[in-house]
């Protein structure tokens, strides 16, 4: 029961990310008709928002330690970041310490910037070109994307730590009064979990309870009406793809600590996500979000040893089981609409 | 009116002994001209530096590079002759190889036995380089080994700790300078017996594929002679980046030690994880929870951040090392490029050194002559102590590092300590030893 449970708690944020990747997914494609190919790489830039945060507030000036030497025999330099120096070791060590929340503030900018200049750069050209056009030109960006983040930061991955208020776990093994310590689950994939709820939350009501949402939604279903009623239908779209953007920006921020970023960390995600998509039905955003939930709790179980030990492999091709099984049964995915990508 | 006695069969006897005749010193030329694959003629010689510059392991292949050059560099003259001084073998002067200058080319493997084969084709057949070295990865390695030695070309191994490199996989043309699995386990386990006592449950998680299995065995076979026990071996894929559905179950079992035979962005991922979850604040069965990590890199370490800090791994060789020939280098590297060298670069630079030293003793480029000057040859001065390119298997024989993540570290390059030199006598093992057979070395190739 409790290994049970610890499974579907693990399937938690994994499919909160799939969950936050394949609802952006959907609002690019619902809205502008776009296979988003390089929506990992915006993950993947979320990410690297936190890293570079991180080495925003650490930027330090070298003090020279006599009492000590370095590898080469020479006295020692040591860094002190300037925000220590400024605020004190607690108030500035507080800062730095809280450099991944901190970076959400600067990852809404950078990721709005990003895809406006995506959307109007690249990707506005090729509304009118097939989907496998878009694909590869969107693969391509993302493979771009990655190289230059590779460029600045290297290919290893860098630690990028949640704040210390958020080490260590939760016990849920006492809270429902079996033994302590046999279910555990790290704060910081809790507080994962709760922001990924919020933002989808917060799309979901953004679109539901505003005109602006309104329109699109209309858009979404019916976009030549839409524009015929003097609507500018395209600027509304520009802008739920810069949203779509800071969606997958910010699952890549709250996710740093979780995975230490790198370059490569956008592709791992991408392509279980289109699954995610696929199987949650194209252009539906609930289904999106039900179906990255599911896919990531059925992924953790597939992974249990036993599980394993009797189907070996299985935790490799659960995802895509999964999806073949769903498409053979409803080829328009858990809550697809009907017309959509049957065209 | 001259007289001719031309016939038709005199000028046809005539013209075969002349054609014979002429031919012979050209049959001659040309059999010395191919007596080997890619015999430098001119004034200088091609070595192919084959490392991963794109990818995942693109970081170590960069200072892989990085000792590659400073190596070109001392064989050459330059600089300050690094472990030069150092090499118990005097023969190399900075007159290059065999008065030869040295010069290089690169290939990038990215981590794929095919690119890896590809860009090793390449600078033999098109750059004409004499020798193939690098890799940071054992599937590599195995793959480029086994082109070299169709080639016809000598292949120094660089970072690959898998056993099969020198065991099932062994060819006459490769030779590794690096440890492996068996060593790890060997070198690890008493060191880990002491510090945690010999009443221990390990679970293991591997990472899906050849280096992973050899090094479960050689950790589990290690731990166990030592009075542990293996609860379970868990195999990853290697694709994974999220390893807490493996971890959780971790919790479940009775087990009080996790072994993490992962490599790269799998271990930084999965120790992450695992200390995420709490695993080293656990007691279980009366004791502390602990992690280990059979193969360390600086690298890694680097990535996985303050979650290595305490934990147990081992090492090919270490910047911190006191001997002359570690100060050499280390201060030779550190001096060029402004921080101390990996273990990947270290075991390059010495693969190089022991391939122009080998040539030169040789007194000859031709790879059977490599291989014989390289089989049972002992040294010493270049990091590790005494050491023996064993015959049998060309594995090099040398002590291990055991090392720990440092409690206090003083820069992102000073992570780990030593905490044993584990002598060359514990580590070693017979060349048919169950861990290392079904190999053959067959015999040398020189590709002509």
């Amino acid at each position: 029961m409790d290994a049970l449970l610890l499974q579907v708690l693990n399937g938690l944020d994994k499919g909160s990310a799939y969950a936050l990747i394949a609802l952006g997914l959907t609002l690019i494609f619902g809205t502008l008709g776009v296979v988003n190919f390089a929506h990992g790489a915006l993950f993947m830039l979320g990410a690297f928002c936190a890293v570079t945060m991180q080495r925003i507030l650490t930027l330090s000036y070298e003090v020279v330690d006599e009492t000590r030497t370095d590898f080469l025999g020479n006295p020692l330099k040591v860094d002190v970041p300037y925000v220590q120096s400024w605020f004190g070791d607690s108030v500035g060590g507080g800062i730095i310490d809280w450099a991944v929340p901190i970076s959400l503030l600067m990852a809404v900018p950078v990721m709005i910037f990003v895809g406006f200049a995506m959307e109007r750069g690249l990707i506005k050209h090729f509304y009118k070109r097939p989907h496998a056009d878009q694909i590869l030109v969107t693969f391509g960006l993302a493979i771009v994307l990655q190289e230059i983040i590779k460029y600045f930061y290297g290919a290893n991955p860098i630690p990028t730590p949640a704040p210390d208020a958020f080490a260590g776990s939760f016990d849920f093994g006492a809270m429902l009064g079996m033994q302590a310590g046999s279910i555990i689950y790290p704060y910081w994939r809790l507080v994962y979990f709760f922001f990924a709820l919020a933002i989808i939350g917060g799309v979901f009501a953004f679109l539901q309870f505003t005109t602006f949402g309104m329109v699109v939604r209309a858009g979404m279903a019916d976009r030549e009406t839409v524009g015929l009623l003097g609507i500018d239908i395209d600027r509304r779209f520009t802008i739920m793809f810069a949203i779509a953007a800071v969606v997958a920006g910010l699952a890549g921020v709250m996710y740093a600590p979780i995975n230490s970023p790198n370059y490569h960390m956008g592709m791992d995600f991408l392509v279980l996500s289109f699954v995610v998509v696929v199987v949650g039905g194209m252009g539906s955003l609930p289904g999106a979000v039900a179906a990255g939930f599911v896919l990531g709790i059925l992924e953790s179980f597939a992974s249990m040893a036993e599980v394993v030990a009797f189907l070996p492999g299985i935790n490799q091709i659960i995802i895509y089981l999964v999806a073949i099984i769903i498409l053979l049964t409803r080829p328009r995915g858990l809550m697809g609409r009907k017309g959509v990508m049957e065209d | 009116m001259s007289k001719t006695d031309l016939t038709r069969r005199g000028v046809m006897k005539t013209g075969a002994v002349a054609g014979a005749g002429l031919a012979v010193p050209t049959i001659f030329t040309a059999r010395s001209a191919s007596a080997f694959v890619n015999e430098p003629t001119g004034g200088s010689v091609t070595l192919g530096f084959n490392v991963p510059q794109t990818g995942p392991y693109a970081d170590e292949g960069a200072d892989e590079l990085r000792a590659y050059e400073l190596a070109v560099e001392h064989l050459n003259g330059g600089g300050d002759g690094g472990m030069l001084s150092t090499f118990s073998s005097k023969t190399l002067d900075g007159t290059g190889i065999l008065g030869k200058k040295v010069e290089y080319v690169t290939g990038d493997t990215q981590t794929k036995s095919d690119a890896a084969r590809a860009s090793a084709k390449s600078m033999i057949e098109k750059d004409g380089a004499i020798m193939i070295t690098g890799g940071s990865s054992s599937g590599v390695a195995v793959a480029v080994q086994a082109l070299c030695q169709e080639a016809g070309i000598i292949f120094m191994a660089g970072l690959t700790h898998s056993n099969d490199t020198t065991g099932k996989d062994r060819k006459a043309n490769g030779f590794r300078h690096f440890f492996n699995s068996y060593m790890s386990g060997a070198a690890l386990a008493p060191v880990l017996a002491n510090a945690y006592g010999t009443d221990r449950k390990a679970y293991h998680l591997t990472a899906d594929y050849n280096w992973g299995y050899t090094t479960e065995e050689a950790i589990t076979s290690a731990t166990e002679a030592m009075g542990w026990e293996t609860v379970e071996t868990v195999k990853t894929p290697l694709a994974a980046t999220d390893f807490s559905a493996y971890i959780t179950p971790v919790l479940q079992s009775d087990a009080d030690v996790l072994v993490l035979n992962h490599y790269g962005g799998n271990m930084v991922n999965s120790l992450t994880n695992a200390v995420q979850f709490g695993l080293r604040d656990r007691i279980v069965n009366g004791k502390q929870f602990e992690i280990v990590v059979p193969l360390y890199s600086r690298l890694m370490a680097r990535g996985a951040g303050e979650n290595v800090k305490g934990i147990f791994g081992s090492t090919n060789w270490h910047w911190s090392l006191q001997d002359e020939g570690s100060k050499a280098f280390t201060r030779s590297f550190g001096t060029k490029y402004g921080f101390p060298p990996s273990q990947a670069a270290h075991t390059c630079y010495v693969q190089t050194l022991l391939y122009a030293d080998a040539v030169q003793r040789a007194g000859s480029f031709n790879p059977c002559a490599v291989v014989e000057a390289l089989e049972g040859f002992e040294f010493d001065g270049l990091g590790n102590g005494p050491t023996l390119y064993r015959a049998e298997d060309h594995q090099c024989f040398k002590d291990v590092l055991v090392v720990r993540g440092k409690e206090n570290p003083t820069s992102e390059f000073d992570l780990l300590e030593i905490v044993e030199i584990t002598p060359v006598a514990q580590v070693t093992y017979p060349h048919d030893h169950p861990q290392f057979a079904g190999g053959a070395l067959g015999s040398c190739n020189p590709g002509v």
